[in-house]
């Protein structure tokens, strides 16, 4: 510490002008950085109030004129594309296959966890290998599964589809559930508690924010996916869900009449996802952490 | 009497471990009502006063063997050509006119082999438990014990059994939704269920291992694709990975160190472009780099490029394009998760480094690199598979493109998982589908199995108990 202190005196005022010069740096830096992280995002909600033109070139950067036009047309018109409809779709399978996959998820976890049978190991390696498999594989499988029962092209395929199977993504909600005390369950079991009442009762409450995490990233999914959907849609506008419509807005086709209401559609999606994904940013480092803070 | 009793217990505690051995054994032991029950499912139960329980499983006998005796027999009659007839049209003998007639659907027969086949294992399942359901409720009378009633047992299933009720409907979803089509897509590998092949109006056959072979043979125009486009996907992941982790540690860093002012407003601004949904971001992206685009525009506007950049069109700057703008996307991910853990090294290091006079970068690689990738290698290996699998990025900024006349159906920026869902979607070629699937799932298994076995959480499940 003594050598430390005196280099420092000899060298105070090199180093001051030194500390400023590189602070001012890094602030520079991290200016330019975040504009470029940020302008697509200013972009696309400048372009949703353009009023020069539906299509995407101008051969001007900025426009000249604004308007909150796109927005009206865009859940007015409803002639090709139904937006307003394509919101309410993906909230509705939203909601059900949050509900479902949310249910699936907590019990294999919980017990995957907190209970030990014949063939438990096998189950979570067996478990690791399916999920290794590419996703869009069997898609083509379970198309015609469903084309069997006879509901594609509809909301309740799509429902299936993305909770069917959604008991594989154990993994995480798993760590979680390893670190809340085997000592607490053994407890409650002592005093006359069934497995069911200490999953419910106990373990449930004490993984708030593992579950609140787990319902979040199931209720964005469907706002996200948009390969499954697009093949089990097909040409049905009507049931489509706001990631394939906004897609397809962007095609040769239609690019031309659509890209503002595009970057309307964008902005309006965007703004309740971006918040909560934020929530669940906070959750998900809760979750992280485990169920008992040390 | 008791050595004998005995006997059965250590006999029993054997057979435990081995369901083979479980039957031979219930066979052995079990009275005439546990044999009968071998043939007529749930009778040991039925006349033992577990009504509803033998009536379950007797319906279960009965409903199988109805569906053996309509569906389930003729499910295997194909499985070994896969259809004989093929659709066409035929001149029917008595009115000599040209007639439509059906044919066999390779694909349907194929399914309902598979269907049957897992209904048949379940059958097997459900077997087995009555077996021992039969075997339990005899011992219980030999024993003179209470012999529990439905509601006993439904209750057993919510304390003792709870993980069965608790993982029943999941685990149907997974064979259903995942396992079912997965052992489906399998058996495609290994036929020709390609655009010639599609039925109903063709017939396909198995051909063995001639997929996998025309797929890995460099002399064809699929294995020709297939190299090139692995070559491409193993640097696209290696890049993706390793720049994402780097840059984004070292802005992190940058945030982090004492000097700079506004943290938390400086996370927030690249945490929000995370919050913006991928597609989103990405078609907008796309967009502004389009020939027309606005950075296009805005250059030429300044007077710094007289022709457009091909940001897309050219290979070689299509390539560089998607890795830059996944470092767009991925940069802030890493920033976000590498904070927490760059606060976690220890000051006394960086301290002591100081006093030896190691400069910024020499302390970079020597604490904190090292640091960091011991604690996240877990976290490196999980993001090299899901960037070999990275459908989005490059789905939505290319889509593949641009197109290479000497590859079947794929362009110069596709992945292995891109190719494949152009296989499936736009040519129909299930099977070569199939055998990338396969392939695939090979790669990332050989990397990822073997380090997640030793990682912590995995090895050390109890480790926080």
């Amino acid at each position: 510490m003594m050598v430390k202190k005196e280099t420092k005196m000899k060298h105070n005022r090199s180093m001051r002008k030194r500390k400023l010069l590189t602070n001012t740096f890094v602030h520079i830096l991290l200016s330019v950085l975040a504009i470029i992280w940020i302008l697509p995002i200013v972009w696309v909600i400048i372009t949703s109030f353009k009023g020069d033109g539906t299509g995407p070139y101008t051969g001007q950067f900025l426009p000249t004129k604004f308007t909150l036009d796109n927005y009206i047309r865009l859940f007015k018109e409803n002639d090709l594309f139904y937006f307003g409809r394509w919101f309410m779709n993906t909230l509705v399978v939203a909601i059900f296959s949050c509900i479902i996959s949310t249910f699936y998820v907590l019990c294999i976890s919980y017990s995957l966890s907190r209970t030990r049978f014949k063939g438990r190991k096998t189950m979570m390696n067996f478990g690791l290998i399916l999920n290794m498999f590419p996703g869009f594989m069997s898609m083509i499988a379970v198309y015609y599964i469903l084309k069997g029962i006879g509901i594609t092209q509809s909301l309740i395929a799509l429902i299936l589809v993305y909770s069917g199977g959604a008991g594989l993504g154990y993994y995480i909600a798993k760590g979680f559930f390893d670190t809340i005390p085997k000592a607490i369950d053994e407890a409650a079991q002592i005093d006359g508690a069934t497995k069911w009442s200490v999953f419910t009762k106990i373990t449930m409450p004490l993984s708030k924010p593992i579950i609140v995490y787990t319902i979040l990233t199931s209720f964005l999914a469907p706002w996200l996916d948009f390969i499954f959907a697009k093949v089990i849609m097909g040409d049905k506008y009507e049931n489509y869900t706001v990631s394939i419509g906004l897609w397809t807005m962007l095609e040769k086709e239609f690019i031309q009449n659509w890209y503002t209401r595009f970057a309307a559609g964008a902005v309006c999606v965007s703004i309740p996802i971006a918040l909560l994904f934020i929530v669940m940013q906070k959750y998900y480092t809760d979750g992280l952490s485990g169920s008992v803070k040390g | 009497m008791s050595s004998r009793r005995k006997e059965a217990a250590s006999r029993q505690k054997k057979a435990r471990e081995n369901p083979f051995k479980t039957i031979g054994m219930i066979w052995k032991e079990g009275d005439l009502l546990t044999r009968l029950s071998f043939i007529i499912m749930g009778l040991g139960n039925l006349l033992r006063k577990q009504i509803i329980k033998g009536l379950i499983f007797l319906g279960a006998e009965l409903g199988f063997l109805f569906y053996m005796v309509t569906i389930g027999i003729n499910a295997f009659s194909h499985f070994d050509d896969l259809g004989e007839v093929q659709q066409g049209m035929y001149i029917d003998p008595e009115t000599k006119l040209p007639v439509k007639m059906a044919g066999d659907n390779s694909m349907l027969l194929l399914l309902a082999a598979v269907v049957a086949l897992f209904i048949i294992l379940a059958f097997v399942i459900m077997w087995h438990t009555n077996v021992k359901a039969a075997y339990e409720v005899q011992r219980k009378k030999e024993k003179g014990e209470k012999i529990p009633s439905f509601i006993d047992d439904v209750k057993s299933y919510f304390d003792r059994k709870i993980h069965r009720t608790l993982m029943f409907f999941p685990i149907m979803g997974i064979l259903i939704f995942n396992i079912l089509p997965l052992c489906f897509m399998i058996l495609i590998a290994f036929t020709n269920f390609d655009a010639k092949h599609q039925p109903p109006g063709n017939l396909f056959h198995w051909i063995g291992l001639d997929n996998f072979k025309s797929m890995l043979n460099a002399g064809n125009i699929i294995g020709r694709t297939f190299w090139p486009i692995l070559g491409w996907t193993l640097i696209w992941a290696v890049f993706a990975t390793f720049l994402n982790y780097f840059f984004g540690m070292v802005l992190a860093m940058i945030i982090n160190r004492k000097g700079t002012r506004l943290k938390s407003f400086w996370r927030t601004i690249f945490v929000m472009s995370i919050a913006v949904p991928q597609f989103v971001s990405l078609l907008i992206i796309r967009s502004m780099l389009t020939e027309q685009g606005p950075v296009n525009s805005l250059l030429m506007q300044l007077g710094v490029i007289k022709n457009a950049l091909p940001f897309f069109t050219n290979t070689t700057w299509a390539r560089v394009t998607v890795i830059i703008v996944n470092l767009w996307v991925g940069v802030p991910y890493t920033m976000l998760i590498t904070t927490g853990i760059l606060q976690n090294i220890p000051a006394e290091l960086y301290e002591s480094a100081k006093i030896d006079g190691a400069n910024a970068v020499k302390i970079y690689f020597k604490i904190t690199l090292p640091y960091m990738l011991f604690v996240t290698t877990p976290y490196l290996i999980t993001q090299f598979v899901g960037n070999l699998n990275n459908f989005n990025v490059i789905f939505l900024l290319t889509g593949g493109n641009p197109i290479n006349l000497h590859y079947y159906q794929s362009g110069t920026t596709d992945l292995l998982v891109t190719w494949l869902y152009k296989l499936t979607v736009n040519s129909f070629d299930y099977s070569y589908a199939a055998v990338i699937g396969i392939l695939v799932f090979v790669l990332s298994a050989v990397i990822s199995l073997i380090t997640y076995r030793r990682t912590k959480s995995y090895k050390d499940e109890e480790g926080f108990q």
